[in-house]
């Protein structure tokens, strides 16, 4: 696959980058998009060396919606891949008392990817080929009251991506949404997790890798977290709101 | 969590700081705080109540092709670098025994190998680093700029701050494999002269037969060699064994380490043997074997490894011998290694002279014969290795280090002994 481009939007997440560089090993060239930009020139130098590939930073901010039609046409070459990683899990209990927290939560794990991969979509449809990645969140599954403002983001953003795949496998592109538990990142430092549920952002590399070998469309990881989901989403409300989720 | 080193030695609770963004404000909130390699110290040098561990630092950001000089940050495994740089005809001028180590705890420990009588220690390759002081204050050290913090750091055992990144230089080699000669002398004398006798090549090290008795006492195999001149770069790292469980005390009892030492030793028949090797079993053969440590039981293992100067070498290393000889305390492991000059840094290990190491499980009645091991240490002008050790006491780490106090002055200087602290350094006053 190499000359090939991955274009990944977030660039600085821990999964992202683990991601990037999972696919710099087979050979794939890299465009590290984010708003860091010190952070990622130096990921960018590191795919280089590491993995003698390209490897090129560009500046993306996935709430400046304005911007995305400009960003995406700068590029070239074009990617054949993407993967959308950028999110902010956000703090919830401030966000019920500010709006402007909430908004951030919405635009920067929902509105963002909508309108970015509008604008990809278009591309890939019209060269019929092409895969994109989505990392969405277990969050979205259900509603809880610990979470609910960036469940409600992710939410979106699953359905988002499942009628995008509906609408993109007419000209051959794959969306393969991803729906991680709980992930060992910057995202969760300090937090207590179980370290049974708990994957690293190599082994989140790992299955986004070859699920796109294999063309999966929804991926849960850990595994057990599509268990743990389903038996989650069919608890009754009824026994539910006695829950402490 | 749960922290232990390669010694599984002792083991204690500790919280995690992140090298990321936020590192200097979380670090300023805090009183004991050391870095964290790769854990392949052998005591407590890389424990504390509160550690960062480095090495998701990992990133390569530049190399310069003429030169050979590596920019890269401080968490990244010496194997990656081989792994990476190898087939494009580079090779680490300084390496330890073992691969699977961190570049910071390279500098930090101030570390050696086969060639330390040709090249020094680690620190004599690095241009600069940048360092993360007390305050979270990120500054650039090398040999013109804060040279008292290069020198304190290099050997400072993460005493004086967070090594972030750093620029050394890599060696051109022409081939992946060593040629290799081996020696196998029969008593202390010999061995040393046979260090003398083949000092012309750069990489050299003993394997000590150091159960045998009186007049047999220090016979090796001494394996000396160089790079070859083939032009095979084609390096791929080798897959490793895994012991699976940890052996049960008495797998390790006096009679199966005279069994090794004697199969090793006696498996070489002639005097003088070539061969040729790869970089892996020449540099690196216990890294072949994953989790070796578990050999020695559940109750932990320490290597004690220490030098003497060059002319009471001779002396010392009969009377330490003898007495582990005598006490039939077993070492699986013996290497002994001669040491080119001491460099300026304040507290890095080498001198010139001849070093010993030694692995003991550990036991009761252990740490009493090491004791006694230290006084003749002492007695003869030598020191101990803080990256292997767990046990010593004050006033010998003390006597062999005539610089510390030039250490300690520069650590407090910058207020570094406020906030960087090991179980180590606690347990030595440093
Ligand atoms: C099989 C084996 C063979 C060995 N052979 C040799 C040998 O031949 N020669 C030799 O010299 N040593 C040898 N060693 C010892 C080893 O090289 C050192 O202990 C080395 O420092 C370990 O590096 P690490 O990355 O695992 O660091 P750790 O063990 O995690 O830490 C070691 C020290 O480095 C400090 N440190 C780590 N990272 C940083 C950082 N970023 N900034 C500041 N301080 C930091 C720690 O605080 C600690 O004091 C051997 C060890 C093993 C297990
Ligand atoms: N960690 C988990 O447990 C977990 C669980 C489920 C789902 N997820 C999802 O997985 C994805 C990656 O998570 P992670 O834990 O790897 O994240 P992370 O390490 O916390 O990084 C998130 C990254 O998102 C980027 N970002 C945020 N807002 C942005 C914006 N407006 N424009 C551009 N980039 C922006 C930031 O980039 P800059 O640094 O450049 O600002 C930041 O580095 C996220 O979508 C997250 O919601 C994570």
């Amino acid at each position: 696959m190499s000359n090939a481009w991955l274009l990944v939007l977030g660039a600085n997440s821990d999964i992202a980058v683990a991601t990037a560089r999972r696919f710099a090993k087979e050979g794939w060239n890299i465009y590290l998009a984010s708003r860091d930009m010190d952070n990622l020139a130096k990921e960018a130098a590191n795919l280089r060396l590491r993995y003698e590939v390209e490897a090129r930073e560009t500046f993306f901010d996935a709430i400046d919606f304005a911007s995305h039609q400009a960003f995406y046409a700068a590029l070239d070459p074009k990617p054949a891949g993407i993967i959308v990683a950028f999110g902010f899990l956000g703090d919830q209990p401030a966000a019920q008392k500010d709006f402007s927290i909430a908004k951030k939560i919405m635009e920067s794990n929902y509105t963002g990817a909508v309108s970015i991969l509008e604008v990809i979509a278009q591309d890939f449809e019209a060269r019929r080929s092409g895969f994109i990645v989505g990392i969405s969140s277990v969050a979205g599954d259900r509603g809880r009251a610990s979470n609910y403002i960036y469940g409600s983001a992710k939410a979106g953003l699953s359905a988002y991506l499942g009628g995008l795949r509906h609408r993109l496998a007419k000209s051959s592109v794959h969306v393969m949404t991803v729906k991680p538990g709980f992930v060992a990142t910057k995202m969760t430092a300090g937090m207590d997790l179980p370290k049974k549920l708990l994957a690293s952002p190599q082994e989140l590399a790992e299955a986004i890798y070859h699920g796109i070998l294999a063309s999966h469309n929804t991926i849960y990881t850990k595994k057990i977290w599509r268990l743990i989901m389903l038996i989650i989403t069919h608890i009754p409300e009824k026994i539910f709101k006695k829950t402490n989720l | 969590m749960k922290l232990t080193a390669w010694g599984q030695y002792p083991v204690i609770d500790t919280k995690v700081i992140l090298p990321n963004a936020v590192l200097a404000q979380k670090l300023v909130l805090e009183s004991s705080v050391i870095p964290f390699g790769n854990g392949r110290s052998y005591g407590d040098s890389a424990l504390a109540p509160n550690i960062v561990p480095m090495l998701s630092n990992d990133r390569f950001l530049n190399f310069a092709e003429e030169s050979g000089l590596l920019t890269c940050e401080s968490g990244v495994l010496l194997a990656d670098i081989i792994e990476i740089f190898v087939p494009r005809g580079w090779f680490l001028k300084v390496t330890p025994g073992t691969k699977l180590i961190t570049v910071g705890g390279a500098i930090a420990s101030d570390v050696h190998g086969k060639n330390h009588h040709v090249e020094g220690c680690f620190s004599a390759c690095v241009q600069e680093f940048t360092l993360m002081l007390a305050d979270g204050a990120i500054v650039r050290c090398s040999r013109e700029e804060n040279q008292e913090l290069f020198h304190a750091t290099c050997g400072g055992m993460g005493l004086t701050g967070i090594i972030l990144e750093v620029s050394f230089s890599l060696k051109r080699i022409k081939s992946k494999h060593i040629d290799q000669t081996t020696i196998k002398t029969g008593n202390l004398e010999e061995t040393f002269a046979a260090f003398e006798a083949y000092k012309n090549f750069p990489y050299s090290v003993a394997w000590i037969d150091c159960l045998a008795k009186k007049a047999d006492i220090g016979r090796c195999l001494l394996m000396v060699g160089d790079f070859a001149n083939d032009g095979n770069l084609n390096y791929k790292a080798k897959k490793n064994v895994s012991i699976p469980f940890e052996f049960p005390g008495f797998a390790l009892n006096n009679l199966s380490v005279r069994a090794f030492n004697w199969l090793y030793y006696g498996k070489v028949r002639k005097r003088v043997t070539q061969s040729q090797v790869d970089i892996d079993s020449f540099f690196y053969p216990l890294d072949a074997l994953d989790h070796w440590y578990r050999i020695y039981g559940k109750g932990g293992f320490t290597q004690y490894q220490f030098i003497l100067p060059k002319e009471k070498s001779l002396i010392g290393l009969k009377e330490i011998l003898e007495q582990i000889s005598s006490s039939g305390k077993g070492s699986f492991l013996a290497v002994l290694k001669l040491y080119g000059p001491a460099n300026e840094n304040y507290i890095s290990f080498p001198m010139e002279g001849y070093s010993l190491a030694l692995d003991f499980k550990i036991d009761p009645g252990l740490f009493a014969l090491l004791d006694k091991l230290d006084e003749i240490v002492a007695y003869y002008g030598g020191r101990i290795y803080l990256t292997k050790d767990v046990r010593v006491s004050k006033t010998i780490f003390e006597q062999g280090y005539p610089l510390l106090d030039k250490f300690r002055e520069v650590r407090s200087r910058y207020g570094l002994n406020k906030r960087f602290h090991s179980l180590q350094s606690q347990r030595l006053g440093i």
